[in-house]
């Protein structure tokens, strides 16, 4: 089952977030359908949306892995399916 | 392609990282018709079976949404057919062993509370519910889980007296027995007037007879969303800007509770009962009803205006909140309970807030004598006279009113009581001196009103 799911990632600008989270995202098998990032006043904000293979790998995996690359590079990841930015947001 | 902009993705993280969003239960409703028995122990055995199965992956389920959206959900409970219904059946006697079977049921499949250890007695009191009646201090005090509800009032019948009078003794019976522990028996006890059948919201919720064997009821949180959204508005923005606010806000809370009722119903495999569209505020620093009221205009709630204040609150909610889901039901208004609520205990604290105050907002929203503590020696009288005024209110207006009352045994107005958790604390408020003893015993019961003449 393929799952749409919206990553977002926020903190203090450092080199190689982008490739720390884009890693774990590959080696569990997430695919990165669209990146949006700024930076605004030194704090680095990006929104992914992705497409988890949750046949492969467990949506909780894909969590817990972003949960380590977060603890590692000190920022704050989240990884929400995206149905609730759609229920929350559009009527 | 990024169907949602960056920008309503940062204001839900926002929601709920800074500003409390969660959705504040998962209510399972559970009917235990087919546990009838001819004793109370054979009850209490095919009761824990059937709670047990029922909801057996209730909690798991929750966990998973929770975490596969982000939102987090507070509370996870069950709620079961009115006892007295079922035991009326076949057996009438003790009740209090069916209270242990819902509390080890609770306990074993892990939620915090159960409830529906209740009777519905707005037109007379049956046999079972008499039993069950009796059984409710000894049932309070000796659970942790089980919630007691009794309905003594509605639209449509009047209003018992007797009952309300029963019941008022038994609030203090039951806040005898839970002395020790600031009388906390009488925090899982309500006494209504037009009790709903799918209120998710605990001490009240119960699983009516109306309802499918099974289904998730879901209820709402948010009030530090709300109260962000109307302190960041300018001081001159008019009422209509703020209530126009207050509804956006309610549509986005109420959608988050519509995908969690939905998704943990089809998880669950069950029916999807309803989303109750309630503020429900936690002892949580910001998560409070009465910032609100103060974010609207008034200095502290209780103040002159509050009940302006309330009412248009409540109000803009609904109307948010229906264009959000189509499943409204439950208490779907702003709770205004006082020990659940710092911002309430602030006011309370200040002089600013008085039981006459509540009594008044309680026209205007949901519930209302919530989690009030009053004087240990207030007479049984009192407050009798104080829950028949509650449910005056309730059956005159058609709505539903309840009193949860909290004699704090041994203390005076101004001390403190303290349950903890979700329940909070408390000063004891101050409690008219002048008597109800004449009104409460005539007795009888109040003629439905002539609006209840609908037909």
């Amino acid at each position: 089952m393929k799952t749409r799911a919206v990553l977002s990632v926020l903190g203090q600008d450092r080199v190689g977030i982008v490739a720390a989270v884009s890693t774990a995202l590959a080696e569990n098998g997430v695919n990165i359908e669209d990146i949006r990032q700024t930076i605004l006043s030194g704090i680095f904000s990006m929104t992914m949306l992705v497409t988890v293979d949750e046949d492969a790998h467990a949506f909780e995996e894909v969590q817990s892995a972003l949960a380590e690359v977060a603890e590692r590079i000190g920022m704050q990841i989240t990884l929400q399916r995206e149905d609730v930015f759609r229920f929350m947001h559009r009527v | 392609m990024l169907h949602i902009s960056p920008e309503e993705i940062a204001e839900t993280l926002v929601m709920v990282q800074q500003q409390h969003l969660d959705i504040r239960t998962v209510t399972l409703g559970v009917s235990i018709g087919e546990c009838a028995a001819d004793t109370a122990a054979e009850m209490s055995r095919r009761l824990y079976d059937r709670v047990t199965s029922a909801a057996e992956r209730l909690v798991p389920v929750c966990e998973t949404i929770e975490r596969e959206y982000g939102i987090p959900i507070r509370n996870k409970r069950i709620s079961v057919s009115p006892v007295a219904e079922v035991a009326g059946r076949r057996a009438c006697e003790d009740l209090t062993p069916v209270a242990g079977a819902m509390d080890r049921a609770a306990a074993t499949v892990g939620v915090d509370f159960i409830g529906g250890f209740s009777a519905l007695v707005h037109k007379g009191v049956g046999r079972a519910d008499d039993a069950l009646i009796r059984s409710i201090p000894q049932a309070l005090a000796s659970t942790q889980r089980v919630c007691a509800s009794v309905n003594v009032a509605s639209t449509r019948a009047g209003i018992n007296m007797d009952a309300i009078a029963r019941m008022a003794h038994t609030v203090k019976e039951t806040a005898a027995l839970t002395a020790d522990a600031d009388s906390i028996g009488c925090a899982k006890l309500v006494v209504f007037a037009n009790m709903v059948e799918d209120n998710p919201f605990m001490a009240g919720a119960v699983h009516g007879s109306g309802e499918a064997d099974v289904v998730v009821n879901v209820g709402i949180s948010g009030p530090g969303v709300v109260r962000a959204v109307v302190a960041a508005m300018p001081e001159d923005a008019d009422l209509t800007a703020v209530a126009e606010a207050i509804k956006a806000t309610s549509f986005k809370i109420t959608r988050a509770g519509e995908l969690v009722a939905r998704e943990a119903a089809r998880r669950l495999g069950v029916s999807m009962g309803i989303v109750d569209l309630s503020l429900a505020p936690t002892p949580a620093e910001g998560d409070s009803v009465a910032d609100i009221l103060e974010a609207i205009g008034v200095e502290r709630c209780g103040a002159p205006g509050t009940t302006t204040a309330l009412a248009l609150l409540n109000d803009a909610v609904k109307k948010g909140g229906a264009m959000g889901t189509s499943s409204v039901g439950g208490l779907s208004g702003a709770f205004i309970p006082v020990s659940e609520d710092a911002g309430m205990v602030r006011a309370v604290e200040a002089g600013a807030l008085t039981l006459e105050k509540l009594e008044a907002m309680t026209a205007v929203c949901s519930v209302g004598l919530d989690m009030i503590a009053v004087p240990g020696d207030t007479p049984a009288e009192t407050l009798a006279g104080i829950i028949s005024d509650a449910c005056a209110i309730g059956v005159i207006n058609n709505k539903t009113t309840a009193a949860r009352l909290i004699p704090a045994m041994g203390k005076k107005a101004g001390d403190r009581v303290s349950w903890g958790g979700l329940l909070g604390a408390a000063p004891v408020m101050d409690v008219s001196k002048w008597s109800s003893a004449k009104l409460i015993a005539r007795g009888g019961r109040m003629p439905a009103p002539l609006g209840s003449l609908r037909n």
